[in-house]
């Protein structure tokens, strides 16, 4: 897709979810304040993994931090600053994350970035216990479910924007040669670790600035909330049925898991997670190569 | 001044000295041949120089700054650039891509558009005019190998290092690739080339360097060297062997 109609694409798309908010319901905003999250964290996860191929199970990780920057910070300074600090705190924990573990490949980087979100996790229900003499927090904000609908809005038009950004640098041109094949790319010039590192740490600053986000609208988070595995699991595998390879992939798979996840949710809310693995299993065996490399092989 | 100096440079795997105290020098503009029995670690030789290992001791001096510690990316970017004996080429992407890579990132680095600019007139050079759309991973064997060179190239290297790319070609594309390494050699870019095609050694190589058990066992011209008695003996085995 050419970047003029690809932009044009993306500003289109948010003018219309825009336009459509004053006439939304309560069910609906929710709805679509979940797919503008899942859009905006599929898409940044696969801003590292699509072209890296490297699968993260860190993004409850990364989001779980920017709700807590919210519950922590929102109260004592400006909210632009709060989302700020949630950025800047997202990309660096990503960056010494990283520098330790990008070398690791394959299932290693797997077990590793999962095993990473369930260490943070246990750590703040640890330190909360301990410093804090509670279980959770409760995060009292004046930032309507509005207000986070449109700065999802934002958050998606930036991601969108970075990756298009990305795509078209050197920084993204060293990810896909990395992608296909490290020791060529090392050989070219690229400085492997340093690519790695920069784009994971771009990735996770926006999946901390998405968390950051959403915090206020539990108004109470606890670990479990905030670090939920399973936002990992559903990130990775709307991307995965989207197609991680294109900058629009992501979106064209979390439009309809995000509407399924509701309705498994709603009627089934015992049995969600084994649904959850079922759908897992069937994106992966029908479209590998996501919905986007199915109408790519179309044309 | 010697472009490349080799100085006593070592390195083991396990108990096997794969390269044993080799030393070597280029000089700028020369087409240098590494020769030797399978084995005698000419390939490691090479993976030494670029950095893809570490050497446990010497020294590699390329224009002056010794390099046997440095990043494989800090020394493609000093100038080296390389391909591999078995050939690697970045399957789905382009094969403009491939060798845009090269161009985008080597010792010359460029913006990726204009690189993408450059790769026709490369890829022309190695004879895949026109093909630049293609993915590099539908090409044959040979032409995976051309790309190789291209994407090498695209670098704009001060020495290039070439292993086995001869290894495989049928007597029409055997000719063709050594006019191009003349070519190549012609520009001003110096060539270490790992080979056991012998009339493309005897063709291209001022100057060969033979190894046999990770050391240099003889030096000189092409004639000279493989004449050697203890050359004859690495390659035949010893009178009474």
């Amino acid at each position: 897709m050419n970047s003029p109609i690809f932009l044009a694409a993306v500003a289109a798309i948010a003018g219309a979810f825009a336009l459509v908010q004053p006439h939304l319901g309560p069910f609906w905003q929710s709805l679509l304040i979940n797919i503008l999250m899942y859009t905006a964290l599929a898409t940044a996860w696969a801003l590292f993994s699509g072209p890296t191929r490297y699968v993260s199970l860190a993004t409850a990780a990364f989001f779980g931090l920017g709700a807590y920057t919210m519950a922590f910070l929102g109260e004592a300074m400006p909210l632009p600053m709060v989302y700020l600090s949630a950025a800047v705190i997202g990309a660096v924990v990503a960056a010494i994350v990283g520098l330790s573990t990008l070398r690791l490949s394959g299932v290693y980087f797997v077990i590793f970035t999962f095993g990473l979100a369930e260490l943070i996790r246990q750590l703040v229900t640890w330190a909360e216990a301990k410093f804090g003499g509670t279980v959770g927090r409760f995060v009292f904000v004046p930032v309507s479910p509005t207000d986070i609908y449109f700065m999802l809005i934002a958050a998606c038009v930036a991601v969108f924007a970075l990756g298009w950004w990305v795509q078209r640098s050197r920084l993204g041109w060293a990810l896909r040669a990395i992608g296909e094949d490290e020791t060529v790319a090392r050989h070219a010039g690229i400085d492997v670790t340093r690519a790695k590192v920069l784009l994971f740490s771009l990735s996770a600053s926006v999946m901390s600035v998405v968390g950051c986000i959403m915090a206020p609208r539990w108004t109470y988070i606890d670990a479990t909330i905030a670090f939920n595995p399973i936002i990992s699991f559903q990130v990775l595998i709307m991307a995965l049925l989207g197609g991680a390879a294109r900058l629009y992939g992501p979106v064209l798979g979390v439009v309809p898991l995000a509407i399924l996840f509701e309705l498994l949710q709603a009627n089934f809310p015992n049995h969600f997670s084994i649904l959850l693995g079922a759908v897992f299993l069937a994106v992966v065996y029908l479209v590998p190569r996501g919905v986007a490399g199915l109408l790519e092989k179309r044309r | 001044m010697s472009l490349l100096t080799l100085e006593n440079l070592s390195r083991s795997f396990g108990g096997l000295r794969a390269v044993d105290g080799l030393s070597f020098a280029v000089e700028p503009g020369q087409v240098l041949g590494l020769v030797g029995p399978n084995g005698s670690g000419k390939t490691t030789a090479l993976n030494l120089i670029t950095g893809n290992l570490r050497a446990d001791s010497g020294r590699v001096i390329f224009a002056g700054r010794d390099i046997a510690r440095s990043a494989p990316h800090s020394i493609a970017r000093a100038g080296i650039a390389r391909t591999f004996q078995l050939v690697r080429v970045m399957a789905s992407m382009s094969i403009a891509e491939n060798v845009a890579v090269g161009a985008i990132f080597g010792a010359a680095p460029c913006a990726p558009a204009e690189a993408m600019r450059r790769a026709p007139a490369l890829l022309a050079r190695i004879g895949l005019e026109g093909r630049g759309a293609e993915p590099a991973g539908k090409l044959t064997y040979i032409d995976q190998k051309r790309l190789e060179l291209a994407r090498a190239l695209a670098a704009q290297p001060r020495l290039l290092l070439l292993d086995e790319w001869l290894a495989g070609l049928n007597p029409t594309e055997l000719e063709e690739g050594i006019a191009l390494i003349r070519s190549i050699a012609a520009d001003g870019v110096t060539i270490i080339m790992v080979e056991h095609v012998m009339s493309a050694i005897r063709a291209l190589c001022g100057r060969i360097v033979v190894m046999n058990a990770g050391q240099r066992i003889a030096e000189g011209t092409p004639d000279a060297a493989l004449s050697d008695p203890a050359v004859i003996a690495a390659y035949l085995g010893d009178d009474d062997a």
